[in-house]
């Protein structure tokens, strides 16, 4: 390997020696290809032509003046399938296909990775087997039958308790079992490595971006910048740019759920050091070292894990983790619909509401804030409908 | 036990001077029930079991095939723990002798300590641990404990495995290499791949240490071809664990069949030794 793939003592390759062959060529091919000149030309061309980049950096008006701070939106949510999502599958999806890979695998909660996946997938003539939870699946029937108009086959996991961190262990047994021809695009920046090192690289795109864009804006840093963190890959991608500015905080909302006492996604906020997945992070577990089950009103933000790079950047002060609850995201969700007619992802709407409080501390009155609108809300529709009792 | 439990260099020169191949059957602890699981194993000892193969349940085993995984969620259900788990070695020791390892998940030895796992593990009598998850790249803080207290460290190797590799790892191991038979997760399997038995071949040509095959091996062919191309021993999983699970709800039956397959498998090993 060439590197250990560690953020600290965050990190590592904990997995099953029969996947190490797969992850040293995986970690070869993606240090070879990085600085391609060819490769990144055709990835620029397809982040620009098919996925719609750049995105703007959107200065709200009513917003800002509602919440007293100037407040930006890195306007994700426009891109092609409606997240950032589909900056890392382009980047992997390209991977696989210089490496010679004839197949894509991927696990997906909600069905948002596992569309971006599809749609690269369909783009340059992958099959794509999509693992999902069968639970999931029910709650999800929309995002499955779009997955399979992309020609994805979407496979319902039974195992544990059916849902993401089920459909990443499936995933995994996959790519076990087809190492040979197979590359497992997993959707964020978790994982063994190289995947947090590989998955920022490609969502990084989101961070140059904004630095630049503020900066031809403002002529100055921002003094906060907001992002969601799941397993964390839209939150890396906005901070890389800003890691190395001390003075610009960088905050992420974590999925609280019911909050720290009831069922929560809230890793770093409310869990514990410990190893899933192929890294060693924070988790929800037990005393002996059993997963708990996750819970976000967001399925994006349902995961008992996070990536390494988090673990390291919290526990250093370097950036700021909080628990977003259920009912304060839905209000972050009323909030930018109605004060600025964009509807966010119940993931983004987290951010929304931690930039919310962060503008209501007297302290941080009038500062400047980018919040990273990493998806739109359509697919949130039912949920939301439902949590206001509209019944659509 | 007077002289502690039999040692696995003990055990494979037993086996060898009989003409044998060690037979290793797996169980996980606490599947369908602690009690039970404890008649299960007393079943493959009285069968003839060379060693024993304890997994301790973990919620998301990825290394396992659906077999395994359901073993360790009905073991979990039953109230499996890691205290209890090692409960459960102590019984198997009032009754046994032979070899005891160890397949765990990394993050449970983490939770508790990695030098904590390792002292009560040898207090409660295992002679050797082998983490799925846990490959020789993050390995040296396990290696550690182990040398301190007197556990073989055992690894896996794969077809997947370079020679390069195997070499690293046969110097780090100790106890036996654990061959894994097929590409994939553990699970039952009606086919031996050929490219098994030129592992074999290969891993016999990096190590001294005996060598054990296990995932996929399910027949009393298996064993049979396994030994011939220079296997030590085999390792039994699958097909036990769904003898627990079809006959989870009549005790007697289960053990019954537990024991009529584990005397076959180890009649299997008989005048195949290497």
């Amino acid at each position: 390997m060439i590197s250990d793939g560690k953020f600290g003592k965050y990190g590592g390759i904990f997995v099953p020696e029969l996947l190490i062959p797969a992850i040293e060529e995986l970690e070869s091919a993606f240090y070879q290809y990085k600085d391609d000149k060819n490769f990144n030309k055709e990835l620029d061309y397809y982040l620009r032509e098919f996925a719609g980049r750049p995105t703007s950096l959107y200065h709200t008006q009513r917003l800002s003046e509602k919440l007293g701070c100037k407040i930006y939106l890195k306007r994700e949510d426009l891109l092609h399938t409606g997240a950032h999502k589909i900056n890392n599958t382009l980047g992997q999806g390209l991977l696989a296909k210089f490496m010679g890979k004839e197949r894509l695998i991927a696990e997906t909660g909600a069905g948002q990775h596992g569309i971006a996946t599809a749609v690269i997938g369909a783009l340059f003539g992958f099959p794509t087997d999509v693992y999902m939870g069968s639970e999931d699946i029910k709650r999800q029937r929309l995002n499955v039958f779009r997955m399979e108009l992309s020609g994805a086959r979407v496979i319902s996991v039974e195992s544990g308790s059916k849902t993401l961190k089920d459909s990443i262990n499936e995933a995994l047994r996959d790519w076990i079992t087809n190492v040979d021809n197979t590359h497992y695009l997993i959707g964020s920046s978790m994982g063994p490595h190289p995947y947090p090192t590989m998955v920022k690289h490609f969502q990084s795109v989101i961070g140059r971006e904004s630095r630049k864009q503020i900066l031809e804006k403002d002529d100055k840093l921002p003094d906060a910048v907001i992002a969601c963190v799941g397993g964390g890959s839209n939150a890396i991608g906005i901070f890389s740019a800003f890691q190395d500015d001390r003075e610009v905080e960088l905050i992420g909302a974590e999925g609280g759920g019911e909050g720290p006492s009831g069922r929560n996604g809230a890793t770093l906020s409310f869990g514990t050091e410990g190893v899933l997945h192929g890294s060693l992070s924070f988790v929800l577990q037990d005393d002996d070292g059993q997963i708990s089950e996750a819970h976000s009103v967001s399925a994006g933000l349902d995961y008992p894990g996070v990536g390494p790079e988090h673990s390291l950047m919290m526990v250093e002060g370097r950036a700021k983790y909080e628990p977003v609850m259920d009912n304060e995201a839905l209000r972050g969700f009323k909030l930018l619909s109605k004060y600025e007619g964009i509807i966010p992802a119940l993931e983004s709407s987290h951010a929304v509401a931690c930039a919310e409080k962060y503008a209501k501390k007297p302290e941080n009155k009038g500062k400047t804030i980018i919040i990273n609108l990493s998806g739109r809300g359509d697919k949130d529709m039912h949920i939301v409908s439902q949590k206001m009792g509209a019944g659509v | 036990m007077n002289n502690g439990p039999e040692t696995y260099p003990e055990m494979f020169k037993r086996v060898k001077e009989k003409s044998e191949g060690a037979f290793i059957p797996f169980v996980v602890a606490g599947d369908p029930d602690l009690e039970t699981s404890l008649l299960v194993v007393k079943e493959m000892v009285n069968a003839g079991a060379d060693a024993l193969e304890i997994g301790f349940p973990f919620s998301d085993p990825v290394a396992d095939g659906p077999t395994i995984q359901a073993a360790d969620v009905r073991a979990l259900k039953s109230g499996m723990t890691t205290s209890k788990g090692f409960e459960f070695i102590r019984h198997i020791r009032e009754f046994t002798d032979i070899p005891i390892g160890l397949l765990v998940y990394y993050n449970l030895i983490y939770q508790r300590g990695i030098g904590q796992f390792y002292k009560e593990a040898q207090k409660n009598g295992v002679n050797g641990i082998l983490i799925a998850d846990l490959p020789p790249e993050e390995a040296s803080s396990a290696i550690e404990f182990s040398k301190k207290f007197g556990i073989s460290q055992i690894f896996m190797v794969a077809q997947t495995t370079s020679n390069s590799r195997l070499s690293h790892i046969s110097q780090m191991a100790e106890g036996f290499i654990y061959v894994v038979a097929v590409k994939g997760v553990t699970g039952a399997r009606s086919d031996l791949e050929r490219d098994t038995l030129d592992l074999i071949h290969r891993v016999r040509k990096h190590t001294d240490l005996p060598i054990c095959v296990g995932f996929g091996i399910s027949k009393t062919d298996h064993i049979k071809k396994v030994l011939k191309a220079g296997s030590n021993g085999a390792i039994v999983a699958s097909v036990l664990v769904e003898l627990i699970e079809k006959y989870q709800e009549d005790r007697r039956v289960m053990l019954m069949e537990i024991r009529r397959l584990c005397l076959a498998l180890k009649k299997a090993t008989r005048g195949c030794g290497p």
